[in-house]
């Protein structure tokens, strides 16, 4: 699949700005006044920019407010909603806890529509069943563990933040190694997909057109794949890693922002992995993977 | 909306003969003519069409494949494949916006463009990758089945199918309604062992492809015989022929 640029800033971003409300939901920490504002921006400059970034690769961006009719069928419409009512939520709880009200059950409504959000974003791809490599109970649970964990980092909850990020790499280890078998296992092959099979071994033999194509550029993207081994031990350094040990060790302000910035390299890392190395079912019909 | 409607009784669809198709592209040419000025949406665009990397959006395409059996020679199938107007249509449900939807009336799957907001998740969903995001219009186009065609009594009734099915000659295309048991395409269906594309994944498409006929497998042409190589064992006028024009500037091994 094509590793749009705006489709990862998004995921990792929003990921990340969520994953923080949800601690900030929870009262972990519960800070009050200007501190509050700072830890608030931060959390919605990320979850924000992150939705901003997802519109950049729409055609017709003015249309957005359509996508979020569609719940009942579509993940990507449930997945606006429950961002849009998260915010919302949130933005009222931010108001609260500036002027050091408490309102503890708006809180946990903050944190139940983070994990929400999250789990719709995941949710769009889980729910593919041309890319068999998504298709998987790790997807939904590496994007909560990895949104939790994040969100942990920055709201400075350093015993959560190290269960979670360990947590999140072997969820990483897993969904690779049952992810570069799933295509296989899938079942679907050039022979299926052309229904030939019965009477030989189907090879692509020639191309419909000379040239590339949306579908070619789209789903049979394979730039970079050559180099995944090398991109999947830099992205589990970068994500968990870096910020680990210097977790175990005890955090200051500098090993912190060592840590986070280490940890949003790493999961940018790993996010354009995950699309990068996703193979759509339709290369078949192209003889590519 | 985007929640599919119960299966209608009319499915209205293509089956594809891969033993009559010549590979021609005549389908692929005419799809693009009648759906660039049909009123039905915006054009398919076409970018850099007269230079070096030109690319562009087609709702139809013809791949070719090779066959190679156990026993007897390699054959060569064409291949056209557009929107197979699936049942179970999975572009449908994805979209956020209501834009795809599948009629209720004759199973037909369209985009409303005018609420299309171009994400490009349907392509996503679809396997058989049948939706082309148009990169002028910013909307994702796909096979109409000519709606704007079948229904059109302002068109002759020669007319009233779809723009591929009209133009192939060879007689590969077959348009009708595989809800009805009795229809000729139905017919022809189970009487040639007509086949789903990628069955496992349980898309339930409507448009069916017929299997190519078995070819003969014990020689590939009767001249073949007559056509045993000849001059190699260095001997006559042949092997003099070859040895003195190897002979001469610019001969080839």
């Amino acid at each position: 699949m094509h590793p749009a640029p705006s489709v990862i800033a998004f995921t990792t971003f929003s990921g990340l700005g969520f994953g923080l409300l949800f601690w900030l939901g929870l009262g972990q920490p519960a800070p009050t006044g200007w501190v509050a504002f700072a830890f608030f921006a931060l959390a919605y400059t990320m979850a924000v920019g992150g939705l901003l970034a997802s519109t950049f690769h729409l055609g017709h961006p003015e249309r957005a407010h359509l996508a979020l009719t569609q719940w009942r069928t579509s993940w990507l419409s449930r997945e606006g909603i429950a961002a849009i009512a998260t915010l919302l939520l949130g933005g009222l709880f931010a108001l609260l806890r500036m002027w050091s009200q408490s309102g503890p059950a708006l809180g946990w409504l903050v944190s139940l529509g983070c994990l929400a959000t999250v789990f719709t974003t995941a949710m769009i791809y889980t729910q593919m069943r041309t890319v068999p490599r998504w298709r998987h109970w790790t997807t939904p649970a590496l994007f909560l563990t990895l949104s939790l964990a994040g969100g942990a980092l920055l709201a400075n909850r350093s015993t959560a933040a190290l269960v979670l990020l360990a947590l999140a790499a072997v969820l990483q280890l897993v969904a690779w190694i049952t992810g570069d078998k799933q295509f296989a296992q899938s079942g679907t092959t050039l022979a299926t997909a052309t229904g030939l099979g019965e009477i030989g071994r189907v090879r692509a033999f020639m191309p419909p057109h000379t040239g590339s194509n949306y579908l070619l550029k789209e789903f049979a993207y394979a730039v970079g794949r050559r180099h995944a081994l090398q991109l999947r031990v830099i992205g589990l350094i970068l994500a968990f890693g870096v910020p680990i040990p210097l977790l175990a060790a005890g955090l200051t302000h500098m090993t912190a922002l060592i840590a986070v910035l280490a940890h949003i390299a790493g999961v940018l890392c790993l996010r354009w992995l995950f699309f990068a190395q996703a193979e759509h079912v339709m290369g078949l019909y192209y003889g590519k993977r | 909306m985007t929640t599919l409607p119960p299966p209608s009784a009319v499915k209205l669809g293509l089956v594809i003969d891969l033993d009559t198709c010549v590979g021609c592209h005549a389908c692929v040419v005419a799809c693009k003519g009648w759906n660039t000025q049909s009123d039905l949406g915006a054009p398919l665009s076409d970018q850099d069409p007269f230079g070096a990397a030109p690319t562009g959006t087609f709702l139809n395409r013809v791949h070719s494949y090779e066959v190679t059996p156990e026993k007897g020679p390699t054959q060569q199938v064409h291949f056209p494949k557009s929107c197979l107007h699936c049942e179970d249509a999975p572009c449908v449900t994805v979209c956020p916006t209501g834009a795809s939807y599948k009629r209720a009336a004759d199973g037909i799957v369209l985009v409303n463009e005018d609420a299309c907001i171009g994400c490009g998740l349907c392509a996503w969903a679809c396997p058989y990758g049948a939706r082309e995001m148009d990169a002028a219009a910013g909307v994702m186009k796909k096979c109409t089945l000519c709606v704007d065609r079948i229904y059109n009594e302002a068109l002759p009734e020669v007319d009233r199918t779809p723009a591929c099915v009209r133009t192939c000659p060879a007689g590969a295309r077959h348009f009708g309604d595989l809800g009805d048991p009795d229809s000729a395409v139905s017919q022809l269906v189970a009487e040639r062992g007509g086949f789903d594309l990628m069955p496992e994944l349980g898309m339930k498409p409507v448009n069916k492809y017929l299997p190519p006929r078995p070819r003969d497998v014990d020689q590939i042409d009767v001249l073949a015989p007559l056509l045993a190589p000849v001059g190699s064992d260095g001997k006559g006028l042949i092997a003099w022929l070859d040895r003195t024009l190897s002979k001469l500037p610019g001969a080839r091994d």
